[in-house]
């Protein structure tokens, strides 16, 4: 019987020939990563192993990226176990204030990962790295302390549903909107232990951002992993930023799938998730006046390059509604020094919007835009629990950048079309 | 081994920001993490759990960040075991890896009232609703999991190897 892509990846990381959905494996880990809020647990845990040393100082990154630059004294405190971990260990992937980013924009950014590795993470959006044909995945802080001491994992081998890409989107339809209507047609548990593998012609079309956003959210569908096939733009994004060479697996032809679904990208319009769950997915056609307060661009789902350009292009020549904040976030030093020299910037200021240095700060209530009761907010990130973003009684809505520029300027949730765009 | 105690009960996709909110999450003290314990889903929790109660859900329990702050706010407020439909995985492997007692079985999710005392073998993965009579078989563990089970955690597990 043929392997999925995930299964082979998994295969040759735990030394054998073959392994079938169910197994459990040890696999060898190629990188292990923490943020300033599991790394402190994960850190304390360490200290209970007999072997209290990491396993490899250059497979371990550390970025503090949630509570930073650190918004109180509790927070400063956890970094500063982080940073003198990461000193006393030598750890060499230890990103300061500076130069740090969010964490998922950063790690394919400073080439860290490359095609065929598996990547753990204290950190649930580590699934982002499938865009670039890694095995990767979430998982918590003893499973990250485990992780930095022995280099291995235990893994339940997955299986996995088989997304069929075809067609192509159109403008102003980004990756957002593919993984939203995918979330709300298998639900928020629909591939719940499962790798989701994205193939088909109509990934060719889909540029390395948009993968990225799309594996990022697998996680909101339940997903173990998200991940794509190898091919000339993911071999052109590794060559431009790692040194490492990537090792390319694909699915065997007889690969055995629980389900096989075809999503036709060019028949996707912008899409928007309600309150208070991901899968709550409607389309423009049946969305009425929703008035809003805030807008958030950025997150380790929308902050990259891609991002910023196309909320500046809409946001270039026109105003944020009276009554709405407006808070970007470029996801690391290089697309922010990036948004600066292409002008983005001065766009989204001129708009009025707020620019904000790197940090994952709202997208999880932390801070940097917590919102009131009663406030609504359109977001470009990736969930919207009960309080995620602040009060229990306030409102998040996720969509692209796009989306989000629009009702910007708007005030109310608008896609690009409203206008004229 | 077994644990007893009371049903509290909650719905599906009980998702780790409503266990702990992110603004908790510059703590990791498990007492202070536990003062916060379904806060955005229940402010009365923190009031009401006893030591030993029962914490039943239904799909999907624990999806959204990896952030094991939540199972650890669950085993430190006095929570005996989860009993939920399905576990999302992060959560299922963060509780687990901390020795916080979970079993997956739909039957009994659905059927336990809030306010129910339940019993449950993890040893043979039995779960008994004392208050209606009636029995529910759970999933049990592989030998895998409870090896790590056994040795109260993962650390211990892979330090015992």
């Amino acid at each position: 019987m043929g392997m999925t892509m995930t299964q082979k990846i998994l295969a040759a990381h735990a030394g054998l020939d073959c392994v079938k959905a169910g197994d459990l494996i040890e696999a060898d880990l190629d990188l292990v990563l923490g943020n300033d809020i599991t790394s402190p647990v994960a850190i304390n845990e360490m200290k209970k192993f007999d072997a209290n040393h990491v396993f490899d100082k250059d497979k371990i990154a550390l970025v503090p990226d949630h509570f930073t630059p650190n918004k109180d004294i509790k927070s400063a405190e956890h970094c500063k176990i982080v940073r003198e971990f990461a000193k006393k260990n030598n750890i060499t992937n230890y990103f300061e204030v500076g130069q740090m980013g969010i964490e998922h924009a950063l790690l394919p950014e400073k080439g860290l990962v490359v095609a065929g590795d598996v990547v753990i993470g204290a950190d649930s959006h580590t699934c982002t790295y499938g865009a670039l044909g890694a095995f990767s995945t979430g998982i918590g802080s003893t499973d990250m302390a485990a992780g930095m001491a022995t280099g291995k994992a235990w893994f339940k081998v997955p299986e996995a549903i088989k997304f069929v890409l075809t067609g192509k989107l159109n403008k102003w339809v980004t990756g957002k909107d593919v993984i939203l209507h995918i979330i709300g047609k298998i639900g928020v548990d629909g591939a719940l232990y499962k790798s989701m593998e994205f193939t088909g012609e109509g990934v060719a079309s889909l540029t390395m951002d948009d993968r990225f956003t799309i594996a990022n959210m697998a996680i909101e569908a339940g997903g173990k992993n998200g991940i794509f096939p190898v091919d000339e733009k993911t071999k052109e994004f590794i060559r431009d930023h790692s040194d490492r060479e990537p090792v390319c697996y694909e699915a065997d032809d007889d690969a055995e799938y629980s389900e096989v679904i075809e999503i036709n990208l060019s028949e996707l319009t912008p899409t928007v998730s309600f309150p208070h769950l991901p899968e709550n997915t409607h389309t423009f056609d049946e969305i009425d006046d929703i008035k809003i307060d805030q807008v958030v661009i950025g997150s380790c789902t929308n902050g990259r390059i891609q991002d910023m350009r196309e909320a500046a292009e809409i946001l270039k020549g026109r105003k944020v509604a009276e009554g709405v904040r407006v808070i970007v976030i470029p996801a690391t030093q290089k697309i922010y020094l990036q948004a600066v020299e292409e002008g983005l910037v001065s766009t989204f200021i001129e708009a009025g919007a707020v620019v904000s240095t790197p940090t994952c700060g709202p997208c999880l209530g932390g801070y940097m835009g917590i919102l009131a009761e009663g406030e609504r907010c359109v977001a470009t990130t990736n969930r919207n629990f009960v309080g995620r973003m602040g009060h229990t009684g306030s409102e998040i809505y996720l969509a692209s950048p796009a989306v989000a520029a629009a009702s910007a300027v708007t005030g109310k949730i608008s896609q690009p079309a409203e206008l004229s765009l | 081994m077994k644990a007893n105690g009371t049903a509290i009960k909650y719905g599906d996709n009980v998702d780790t920001d409503v266990i702990i909110p992110a603004r908790y999450l510059n703590s990791s003290d498990p007492k202070e993490l536990a003062q916060h314990c379904m806060e955005d889903i229940d402010k009365d929790f923190v009031n009401k759990v006893k030591p030993s109660d029962i914490m039943v859900g239904g799909k999907n329990f624990g999806c959204g960040s990896s952030r094991e702050h939540a199972p650890i706010s669950i085993k430190a407020s006095g929570i005996s075991c989860v009993i939920a439909e399905t576990f999302a995985r992060i959560f299922y492997r963060n509780s687990i890896n901390i020795g916080l007692p979970i079993v997956e079985c739909a039957e009994a999710a659905k059927a336990i009232n809030d306010g129910d005392e339940v019993e449950v073998d993890f040893d043979t993965g039995v779960i008994t609703d004392k208050t209606t009579g009636e029995t529910y078989q759970g999933q049990a563990f592989p030998e895998f999991m409870q090896k790590i089970i056994n040795a109260e955690g993962l650390i211990n597990y892979i330090n015992s190897k």
